[in-house]
């Protein structure tokens, strides 16, 4: 594993938001066919990191480096970054009234299948394509004419995510609680998903509270986000002890300085 | 938001060149005197002097309204031309003889209308300043009955269907604007479709206001005999100056038993520049008078120009069984000003009418919607539908909505809905992240919002208006 590609290296990174800093130096490198973790209290800025990597106007870098396949990816706008390959599952995904979700998927498959100098595809071949990966998240074809999100439960709309990313196929996938808010049954589903785009090049990084997603995608690496920094790096076996012991613990292990 | 959205609708307008061009006109100011020489240079019949010196009269003891949302200084109507026409301009029997200077105006103004290069399904009525210079296919359109002139030529050829109609949709007193425009209104267009007669082609009118000073009072005229139908489509716009100009117009629709109407706006006038200065004050009376049993007349209307605009196209509901419809879509960007809607009269039995209306703010714009739906007592099982929607870009545009709704008749039903979005920084974020550019992200969501407004167009316009939202809002996101 040790020689495949790095898709993603992130160095002292650090990030505002009006004027107040969020990430106080954040460093992560991801290679092609891993899958990381990333757990931690709310407020310590998971979303923020997810969000700075994917290009978001509101956030100001500060500080760092961030190369997506050695290219400075802080130099591209988000669309670019995106047609690049990296994907962001929504915490929350928004609703967009009037745009009917496939004409969405299709502009989007589209604008990434450009970047990758393949034909675009029209609106009958697409049908075919999105068919295909309806059955990756069990979604129901009905959900394609609808307005994007637009009324679609909580799970309907993380579903929707991931057939975003079945079709986009990224290079990074990060996932930001995608796990929050589904049953068990959607749970499942979502994952087997995220499994099934998972594969040797690419990777995906999973924000998550909960040690329940890690059952069903396994990790090989979990790290601690603490205070706009990741703390702690370890494997699987970390979820676990966090689970276990609390957030309470990495506090009393800063407090003597061993973290 | 970031400035970004902002260019986005910032887009030069591509319609603000001036033709150099002779002309004749009529020193500014308005008195009676004006009024009488503009019916003699239209060599006008008896009927049309008295007519406009009854509307005169009638304006000068009126006042301009003052309860719509607008803002903008006072109008000083002895500081307007109101007659402006190209040197030499009697009607030409052929285009050859029409001056090369206007042909190439229209040209480029995407609508040629020599033989060879015009539009092939649709009848074009040009009106540059006050006078019309060209209408096409109009011999075509005779072969089955159908009557597509100037307003002027009208006059003097069909004098008992002008004297019928004129002003019995929009009286002469009806308001403010209509009566000004009724004493010194100088051309439009005329449409008469005979009974039975499906009209075989589009017909349109693109207005041009060219000179500064000039304001622009035209007045159309269609009306449809039993069982006939037409599809009418009006376009404008005019040069970038830095002073306002005035634009009062009349239309009027007659639908007789059956008889169904479609008249479509593509409104392009010259908004004004970012700051607000220039720009085309539009103040428009519309109206369509449901006749006959049974028939329709269709309002659908894509706002975008003029610095202010002050329009309700309406239907009254006559005949049992009519149908009126409103379809609107008004964008304001930057410093424009627009309070518009519809009024919808039912007065006979079963009569329907449907509002769909798409307010777009940017800019430090205003978008007002206004609307009267009145029932009367004898309008047994009388219904209407409004739907009212607004959409916000930035953080610096208004919206609002006063819906008017005035029941006389128990069994009658009206309901009304409405909503208020904006395009946050989220959703562009979003579309942006799924690799759609800002200006694809904002377009598709724009269409989005006025889909159901622009499937009412007819074809080739929608695209068009599609194209021109969109042109509009470059720019205005970011
Ligand atoms: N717009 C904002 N202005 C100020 N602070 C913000 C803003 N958005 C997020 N934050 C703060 O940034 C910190 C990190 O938030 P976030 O990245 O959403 O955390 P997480 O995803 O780990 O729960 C929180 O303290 C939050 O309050
Ligand atoms: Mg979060």
């Amino acid at each position: 594993m040790g020689s495949s590609e790095v898709i993603l290296s992130v160095k002292g990174l650090t990030a505002s938001i009006n004027g107040t800093p969020i990430l106080k130096g954040v460093d992560l490198e991801v290679k092609a066919g891993e899958i990381h973790a990333i757990m931690g209290r709310n407020g310590s800025g998971k979303s923020t990191l997810s969000k700075v990597l994917a290009g978001h106007p509101a956030y100001e870098v500060t500080g760092g480096e961030v190369l997506f396949h050695g290219e400075d990816l802080l130099e591209l706008e988000p669309e670019e970054r995106a047609r690049k390959g990296v994907f962001l599952a929504f915490q929350y995904p928004l609703e967009i009234p009037g745009v009917s979700n496939l004409d969405f998927l299709r502009a989007s498959y589209n604008a990434r299948r450009k970047e990758q100098g393949l034909e675009e595809v029209d609106a009958f071949d697409f049908d075919d394509v999105v068919e295909e990966k309806l059955d990756v998240v069990k979604m129901d074809a009905a959900f394609l004419n609808r307005s994007v999100n637009e009324g679609f439960s909580g799970g309907e709309k993380k579903r929707n995510e991931i057939l975003q990313m079945a079709l986009l196929e990224p290079s990074l996938g990060i996932l930001d609680e995608t796990d929050s808010g589904l049953d068990i049954d959607a749970l499942r589903t979502v994952s087997e998903g995220v499994n099934q785009v998972a594969n040797e090049n690419n990777a995906m990084v999973l924000i998550t509270h909960y040690q329940r997603l890690l059952d069903y995608i396994k990790p090989g690496f979990v790290h601690v986000m603490y205070d706009g920094r990741i703390i702690k790096t370890g494997g699987k076996e970390l979820a676990l002890e966090l689970e276990e012991k609390g957030y309470d613990w990495i506090d009393e292990k800063l407090a003597a300085g061993v973290a | 938001m970031s400035a970004s959205v902002q260019t986005l609708v910032n887009q030069p307008y591509k319609y603000g060149f001036v033709t150099d061009i002779e002309t004749v006109k009529i020193p500014k100011g308005l008195n009676e005197e004006v009024v009488r020489l503009i019916s003699a240079k239209k060599e006008e019949p008896e009927f049309m002097l008295d007519f406009r010196l009854k509307a005169y009269r009638k304006w000068l003891t009126m006042a301009e309204p003052d309860w719509a949302a607008l803002g903008y200084p006072e109008i000083d109507y002895q500081d307007i031309v109101y007659y402006s026409a190209p040197k030499a301009q009697e009607k030409k029997q052929s285009l050859d003889e029409v001056d090369p200077a206007l042909l190439e105006t229209f040209e480029k103004l995407g609508l040629p209308l020599s033989e060879q290069k015009r539009l092939t399904n649709v009848a074009v009525d040009a009106v540059f300043d006050s006078v019309s210079i060209a209408t096409t296919f109009r011999a075509d359109l005779l072969k089955h009955g159908v009557v597509f002139c100037s307003i002027s030529e009208a006059v003097k050829e069909y004098p008992e269907l002008v004297q019928k109609y004129l002003g019995s949709v929009v009286p002469v007193g009806d308001n403010y604007f209509s009566a000004l425009n009724a004493a010194v209104f100088s051309d439009g267009s005329f449409v008469y479709i005979p009974k039975g007669v499906k009209c075989p082609m589009e017909l349109s009118t693109y207005f041009r206001i060219n000179s500064a000073d000039t304001g622009q009072f035209e007045r159309t005229l269609i009306i449809a005999e039993d069982d006939s139908q037409v599809s009418y489509l009006e376009g404008c716009t005019a040069p970038m100056f830095d002073t306002n100009q005035l634009h009062a117009a009349v239309v009027e629709l007659v639908a007789l038993e059956n008889a169904d109407i479609k008249y479509s706006t593509v409104q392009n006038w010259y908004a004004g520049d970012e700051n607000g200065v220039g720009g085309i004050y539009n103040f428009v009376t519309k109206r369509g008078l449901c006749k006959g049993k049974n028939s329709k007349i269709s309002w659908t209307q894509v706002e975008t120009g003029s610095a202010i605009t002050w329009k309700y196209p309406g239907c009254v509901l006559v005949g049992d069984n009519s149908v009126g419809e409103f379809y609107s879509v008004a964008l304001t960007n930057n410093c424009q000003e627009a309070d518009t809607g519809t009024k919808m009269v039912h007065v006979g039995k079963n009569t329907r009418s449907t509002i769909i209306s798409k307010g777009i703010s940017a800019g430090r714009s205003s978008n007002s919607y206004r609307g009267l739906v009145k029932i009367g007592p004898n309008a047994e099982g009388a219904r209407n539908y409004s739907q009212c929607d607004s959409m916000l870009i930035g953080d610096n545009a208004a919206a609002n909505t006063f819906p008017y709704i005035q029941v006389q008749n128990p069994g009658a039903k009206v309901e009304h809905e409405a909503s208020t979005s904006k395009i946050g920084e989220d959703q562009l974020f979003y579309l942006m992240q799924r690799g759609i550019s800002m200006e694809d992200a904002v377009s598709m969501m724009i269409s989005g919002f006025c889909k159901d407004v622009f499937n009412q167009l007819p074809m080739e316009f929608a695209v068009e208006a599609d194209k021109l939202l969109s042109l509009k809002l470059e720019g205005a996101v970011g």
